[in-house]
């Protein structure tokens, strides 16, 4: 049996947030750790479930049906209503900080 | 005229639209009146349409053509994750305040032609996360049958929409969210199979699990509303081109019953009551009932809270501030990205993206996600196996009635809990309904319940049938 859960530290739910982009307060990592550990040490059950598992058992796609990548829509019909929808824009493109 | 919209089914609007008896504009006009005086209360509606009329004149255009199909001019209520061109949508979250939507969800596009009303969006869970409406950044649903309770959730504003007057909604289902409100509120939902509905324009919490799916006053206007939504689109590739849609099955029904998921520690007793009595009934009217297993049902929710997490963390990641919402004010991009994602995610959201990231961190991979897909595959084969033996499966919709705001809020596995009959059937892809079932007392309130049915992938026409088995019964009785 798998032992993840009561395990996470404050550097963990650190890192999560840092990974997913989001700013959390020291207070709200706190309640985080209680939160997951309780939620993971609850799921951790399909671990057992799941000891003699393959490979071949899982992960196959199905109910996927794929349409021809052709006739597309005219070029533009879009782009000013997406454009419209961002918070800043400039001639045609989303508008972002310097990156490097 | 005065037209009784509260106790109006669709199929009877119907008939007075063709007849003539009132217009698509003066029902519409009913219908918005009604719900905005009972929206004081119970706070169902995010927005009321401001061309709902317009909409109503165009089908009365349709109907004066001859050209009116079943829903023709009637007024429905559409959850706030799904697109409809031009309006706001939100998906109850203040990081989609104020979004406007750029294209038509291929269910509005199909509703619209037919010249269906929208009236309003309704209130959500942030994103459909959660199972009371009360993580909406917005407002707080309540229930109509009791204020201080909960309506159910994620679709809570579209159940209580219905439950105090509108002919339908449109709810989406991830693990429960159309038919938990809907037993909570007294009314009908259905959550069709994975495939039957496109999911073009609803804004995606699992990909692999949501199924966009109608509230109703009945099983036949439920069907009416699935009829007019389903078929496949060539804008989601999971919706599926030739579904072979079971036929209804003709006389009595063998309905499947799984004793020993059911019989858990939880199970308000109550609800384990009228659930028993129900299956009497069912039998005196000559159904047979047997008892049925499903193994790995009782694994459901931990599968799910590792394989709805981990794609709703990645579904969410657009909602980076680049594209829609919140401006920017960050010191650099990294700080926009989670200045605005910090700010404009709620609570659970947060908490249900971190967790998705935990268990498809490189490590942990193996042991949570790949593992949680074998759990999903087992509980198919159970239901594939039990569906050799019977025409459908006979469930609780909800292991209790309606609990009271606030109650759950501190203790998110508690709250997961509400799901427990619900979640399994989306693993497996399934369709079900709710179906309400009769009432409990708490507090001097009559609380409905709901009995969930489930019937093999496209069984849909197998769960109007015993559905409207158990109105007639509950009818009668």
């Amino acid at each position: 049996m798998y032992d993840y859960a009561h395990m996470l530290k404050k550097e963990d739910v650190e890192k999560l947030a840092n990974l997913s982009r989001i700013n959390i307060s020291d207070d709200e990592k706190e309640q985080l750790i209680v939160d997951l550990d309780a939620i993971l040490g609850y799921v951790d059950q399909v671990q057992e479930a799941a000891k003699d598992a393959v490979e071949q058992d899982y992960g196959f796609l199905e109910n996927i049906h794929l349409r021809e990548d052709s006739n597309p829509h005219e070029e533009g019909a879009y782009t000013q209503a997406i454009l419209d929808t961002a918070p800043d824009t400039e001639k045609g493109y989303l508008k972002v900080k310097k990156i490097l | 005229m005065i037209i009784d919209v509260e106790n109006l089914t669709i199929k009877e609007a119907h008939k007075k639209l063709i007849d003539r008896d009132f217009s698509a504009v003066e029902l519409t006009r009913a219908a918005l009146k009604l719900a905005k005086e009972r929206d004081g209360e119970v706070d169902a509606y995010l927005e009321f349409f401001e061309d709902s009329l317009e909409q109503a004149k165009f089908a009365d255009e349709l109907i004066a053509k001859g050209d009116a199909s079943m829903l023709t001019g009637i007024p429905i209520a559409i959850k706030d994750n799904i697109l409809i061109n031009g309006k706001i949508a939100s998906a109850g979250s203040k990081i989609l305040e104020g979004y406007v939507s750029t294209y038509n969800a291929g269910v509005i596009k199909k509703l619209k032609e037919r010249g269906v009303v929208f009236i309003g969006r309704t209130n959500m869970d942030e994103f459909a996360m959660g199972s009371s409406t009360e993580t909406s950044f917005y407002k707080q649903t309540k229930n109509p049958h009791d204020l201080t309770r909960v309506p159910g959730g994620s679709s809570g504003g579209s159940a209580v929409a219905v439950a105090v007057g509108v002919l339908g909604s449109l709810g989406s289902d991830t693990g429960g969210s159309i038919r938990q409100p809907a037993s909570f509120c007294g009314v009908v939902g259905l959550k069709p199979t994975y495939g039957a509905v496109s999911r073009s324009g609803l804004m995606a919490m699992a990909s692999s699990l949501d199924q966009i799916g109608p509230f109703a006053k009945t099983v036949a206007d439920a069907e009416f509303i699935f009829d007019s939504i389903k078929g496949s689109d060539d804008m989601d590739s999971t919706s599926n081109p030739n579904p072979e849609y079971k036929k209804a099955p003709e006389g009595k029904l063998t309905i499947g019953v799984p004793y020993d998921f059911i019989k858990k520690e939880g199970v308000d007793k109550d609800v384990l009551k009228n659930f028993e009595d129900n299956i009497e009934e069912l039998k005196k009217a000559g159904h047979k009932i047997k008892e049925i297993k499903l193994p790995n049902a009782e694994l459901s929710l931990a599968a799910y809270y590792i394989i709805m997490p981990a794609e709703a963390s990645t579904n969410l990641a657009r909602f980076d501030g680049v594209r829609y919402g919140l401006s920017n004010n960050g010191k650099d991009l990294f700080d926009d990205y989670a200045g605005k994602r910090g700010d404009g995610f709620g609570v659970e959201v947060r908490r249900r993206i971190l967790l998705g990231a935990f268990v498809l961190s490189s490590g942990y991979y193996d042991a949570y996600y790949n593992k949680a897909n074998l759990v999903r595959e087992h509980i198919k084969q159970d239901y594939k196996k039990a569906f050799d033996e019977v025409d459908v499966i006979a469930t609780p919709t909800t292991p209790s009635p309606a609990f009271k705001i606030g109650e759950n809020t501190s203790d998110p596995l508690k709250m997961y809990l509400a799901d427990i009959f619900t979640v399994p059937i989306n693993l497996a892809g399934v369709p079900a309904i709710s179906v309400p079932c009769g009432a409990v007392m708490r507090e001097g309130n009559e609380l409905p319940l709901g009995m969930q049915f489930i019937a093999p992938h496209f069984g849909e026409k197998i769960l109007f049938t015993v559905g409207k088995v158990l109105e007639e019964i509950r009818r009668t009785n």
